[in-house]
């Protein structure tokens, strides 16, 4: 079955919208979307590096946006403008990113395939790296639900009751260091954010509760996944923007049904 | 009797500067402490760091082994991203059953809400709800920063009586924040107010009394140029050769209204 490139291309993405939904439904509650952007531009710095190194792409993807995700996380804790300090970050690290790779000597790197992802040629050992981040990011995730989701609502009222949102907080960078990782093959680094967020905001219109709202932007996730693997086939568009696309009318149609009700 | 919560000394520095000093006080079990103070005395930021939210810089803050405590914070605001019902917002961070959350609903007043978005609800419902959060852990202390703030008076009478009951139900201590004179005279057993160090402290009536209160918060003839002085940290040197009119700009008969939020 696996070796289908369809197939492979299906599992990967989904498995990247099982993580995505759930995380991305944190970035945004905590408005965090340029955290999003910061950490995953950083991701094609990982990838220069990598190849510079011979380190597989997975781990420098992985290495550098961590660091990108505690640098971030930590100038946040110490009070700076912080819509100014992710915009800086995370255009130069795209930038860094995009100038390390140039000085790359093999001309075999296909900058596009970093950019917007190379779904339909992911191979069998890529898919076992994107589900074994995706479970260890759902994994923690469902491990830290009730903390995470007490200290995301406030948190002083978190720390009266004994639990530490430094710590929650590290949790979330961790996890979303390793939803960049993964996402890049899928969707590229250019558009991991927005597979974080549209699900997501998709979700909050049609939920009543933070559990339903995860579950469903995983949902929604998966289903657009499938529905911009079917365009891409169809129309011979390139999937990762086609599997954005589709999740980004999806959210339309959500977002003006919502206003008709109201 | 042992002091469930205790502090000793206590400093406290935001931003590099000193907002709380030398805090020395004790809550004993079952009684209701005010902590009185205009804006900016610390009010908030003494019960965070009893709280354990903000750190002490120095002295030390002792609490009995095991206590339980029940805050309820002086502003939530709940992103409207983040969908929450009343109930959900009770089992955080810890499940509690639906009978109980329906019980507790009831006691504070607002069965209907438990279905209801948080950030549907008026001031007084979300107060309340916050109150039940708090409750539900079965504190033995319940500490509550200006738990009226954004309410109408009858709103704020009512939730003054609904805490002195929780008192008399349960036996829970109670600290809370305040600036509101009025309410704070009839329900507490002690007061403290504070000015960034404990001015004075004592039941309400020695408290109304003293000087230190009296400065304070402007009551009497001299109140604006009492809150003056207050406001320069007891620089009581008296070189008035300037003007003042900026900090006299209230008529001395309206000084009530100098402890706005």
């Amino acid at each position: 079955m696996l070796d289908d490139f369809l197939t492979r291309a299906a599992l990967a993405g989904i498995g990247t919208a099982l993580a995505a939904g759930p995380l991305g439904s944190f970035v945004v509650w905590r408005r965090m979307a340029y955290f999003g952007d910061a950490t995953s531009h950083a991701a094609i710095l990982g990838v220069a590096l990598a190849l510079a190194t011979d380190l597989p792409i997975g781990l420098g993807t992985l290495a550098v946006a961590l660091g990108m995700a505690v640098t971030v996380a930590t100038l946040a804790a110490r009070g700076w403008a912080m819509d100014t300090t992710l915009g800086v970050l995370a255009h130069s690290a795209l930038a860094f990113g995009l100038v390390a790779v140039s000085f790359v000597p093999d001309a075999r790197v296909d900058l596009e395939a970093y950019l917007f992802g190379d779904i339909l040629a992911v191979s069998r050992a890529d898919l076992a790296f994107i589900w074994g981040g995706a479970v260890l990011v759902c994994g923690l995730l469902v491990w830290r639900w009730s903390a995470l989701l007490t200290a995301t609502l406030n948190e002083d009222l978190a720390a009266a009751s004994g639990l530490n949102p430094d710590r929650e907080r590290l949790v979330l960078t961790i996890a979303l260091a390793l939803t960049v990782a993964v996402a890049l093959k899928v969707v590229g680094a250019l558009l991991i954010a927005a597979m974080l967020i549209i699900p997501a905001a998709t979700a909050r219109g049609l939920s009543r509760s933070p559990e339903s709202m995860a579950a469903l932007a995983a949902l929604i996730g998966c289903a657009a996944v499938l529905g911009g693997l079917q365009l891409s086939l169809s129309y011979d568009t390139p999937a990762g923007p086609s599997i954005v696309a589709i999740a980004a009318v999806g959210f339309t149609l959500v977002a003006s049904f919502g206003r008709m009700r109201r | 009797m042992t002091a469930l919560l205790s502090s000793d000394r206590l400093c406290v520095h935001l931003g590099g500067q000193e907002v709380l000093h030398d805090i020395t006080l004790q809550v004993q079990p079952g009684e209701i402490v005010t902590i009185l103070g205009p804006n900016g005395s610390g009010k908030s930021t003494l019960l965070r760091a009893l709280l354990g939210i903000v750190p002490a810089w120095r002295g030390q803050i002792r609490r009995a082994p095991g206590l339980k405590i029940g805050y309820v914070p002086q502003k939530l605001h709940i992103d409207r991203t983040m969908p929450m019902t009343a109930r959900r917002f009770l089992s955080l961070p810890t499940r509690q059953s639906r009978a109980a959350t329906d019980a507790m609903l009831a006691r504070v007043g607002v069965p209907e809400v438990a279905e209801r978005p948080m950030t549907g609800l008026s001031g007084g419902q979300f107060q309340r709800v916050l109150l039940a959060r708090a409750l539900l852990t079965e504190p033995e202390l319940l500490v509550l920063d200006e738990p009226t703030q954004g309410l109408d008076q009858p709103g704020e009478a009512a939730f003054y009586r609904l805490i002195e009951e929780v008192r008399r139900d349960t036996g829970a201590a109670i600290l809370m924040v305040s600036h509101d004179l009025h309410v704070v005279m009839s329900a507490s057993d002690r007061v403290i107010c504070l000015n960034g160090h404990i001015c004075c402290e004592g039941t309400p009536r020695v408290v109304s009394n003293a000087p230190e209160y009296r400065a304070l918060f402007g009551l009497g003839t001299q109140g604006a140029l009492a809150l003056y002085q207050h406001s320069h940290d007891h620089d009581h040197t008296h070189d008035h050769g300037h003007d003042h009119s900026h900090d006299h700009s209230h008529d001395p008969e309206h000084n009530h209204e100098h402890d706005h939020a």
